[in-house]
């Protein structure tokens, strides 16, 4: 009986392996690829780092929008005219601005965007430690009386199942 | 035990911040889709756009980035297929009868006898028109989609960018008074 259950249970467990496995969909088109398969290399990691403007915050490796697609051309197109990765990217975010970058540039005004979640577990943390190494006045027992034993007994007694 | 109890409305009042910031920008009218070009006040990429031509004939002639260097240039990208381009086109003409200022446009992923015949029916106030067929020029430019509007100052300076088509209060609040402080 117990050996009967298991094949069901592994089922499922393949199933939840299989999907949760880092299955990616890329959006380049046949023909868009660079035959050099360094660069193209690079190109796909550029393309994994820029925001295609257009889509709900896809990568423009990963969008089929055709602004993703001029934008995954251009990026090849640098690249074979002998731009360093760092050029390729700063050539299109001096075009599109900040919000081409999926990765944030860490500056004055991003500091709370990048620092601000580390501040406050820090200042969270303080304060817990604060709080919990303070000594606590320690109030006194007071002794059960008579009553309160009284009612103890009859709760907890023998009886045990009367409500 | 009077500070302990205060204690208790420190959350009161950090919501109370974040919802006054939150109202803040709420009521401000901004809207956070819309971001600053990081094009203002760069110089206009460097191209040159080939005349927009069907077969043999010439609709409009073409130009390079040269052609902004010493005028008010607006510059307008535009395609047959895309419908606010048509919304706008009456501001747009509008814009090409401004004195001291010269309209140009860059036809868009578009097939040229499509584009010929829109500006038969529609009117053409373009001075010049080149073409973008591939989509090529219009990442240089900082361009998300059709229609979009950048205004050119004297030396090629980007001095205004706007996205979607051009309203008549998008002309008036925002074209036209920065045309007249250029001029100045």
């Amino acid at each position: 009986m117990r050996r009967w259950n298991v094949l069901p249970l592994l089922i499922l467990a393949l199933f939840f392996v299989v999907a949760s496995l880092p299955f990616r969909a890329h959006a380049i088109e046949p023909g868009e690829a660079l035959e050099d398969a360094g660069l193209e290399a690079r190109a796909r990691d550029i393309g994994r780092q820029l925001r295609c403007l257009v889509c709900q915050n896809q990568s423009i490796d990963d969008s089929d929008a055709p602004l993703a697609r001029d934008l995954r051309r251009l990026v090849r197109k640098r690249l074979v005219a002998g731009d360093t990765d760092r050029d390729a990217i700063a050539y299109i975010h001096a075009r599109y601005g900040d919000f081409v970058l999926l990765r944030p540039p860490v500056d004055e005004r991003t500091w709370l965007l990048w620092f601000g979640p580390a501040a406050a577990l820090f200042v969270t943390l303080l304060f817990l430690l604060w709080r919990l190494r303070r000594p606590r006045a320690i109030s006194p027992v007071e002794a059960l009386s008579v009553e309160d034993a009284a009612r103890a007994d009859v709760l907890l007694g023998d009886g045990g199942d009367e409500p | 035990m009077g500070s302990r109890r205060l204690l208790f409305l420190v959350p009161l009042a950090v919501f109370a911040i974040v919802a006054a910031i939150a109202a803040y920008y709420l009521s401000s009218g901004r809207d956070p889709r819309l971001l600053p070009s990081a094009l203002i006040d760069k110089p206009a990429p460097v191209f040159a756009a080939a005349d927009l031509a069907v077969g043999e004939t010439i609709v409009a002639k073409g130009f390079s980035s040269a052609f902004f260097k010493d005028r008010i240039t607006v510059l307008n990208f535009f395609a047959s297929w895309c419908a606010p381009c048509l919304v706008e086109h009456p501001q747009i003409t509008a814009l090409s009868k401004v004195r001291g200022v010269t309209l140009v446009g860059i036809n868009y992923k578009n097939k040229p006898d499509e584009a010929a015949a829109w500006l038969a029916r529609h009117g053409n106030p373009y001075a010049r028109i080149g073409v973008d067929p591939t989509g090529d020029l219009a990442p240089e430019f900082g361009l998300y989609g059709v229609p979009e509007t950048f205004l050119i100052g004297p030396r090629s300076r980007i001095r205004l960018k706007h996205v979607g088509p051009i309203t008549i209060s998008v002309l008036k609040d925002k074209f036209l008074p920065a045309i007249e402080a250029l001029k100045q």
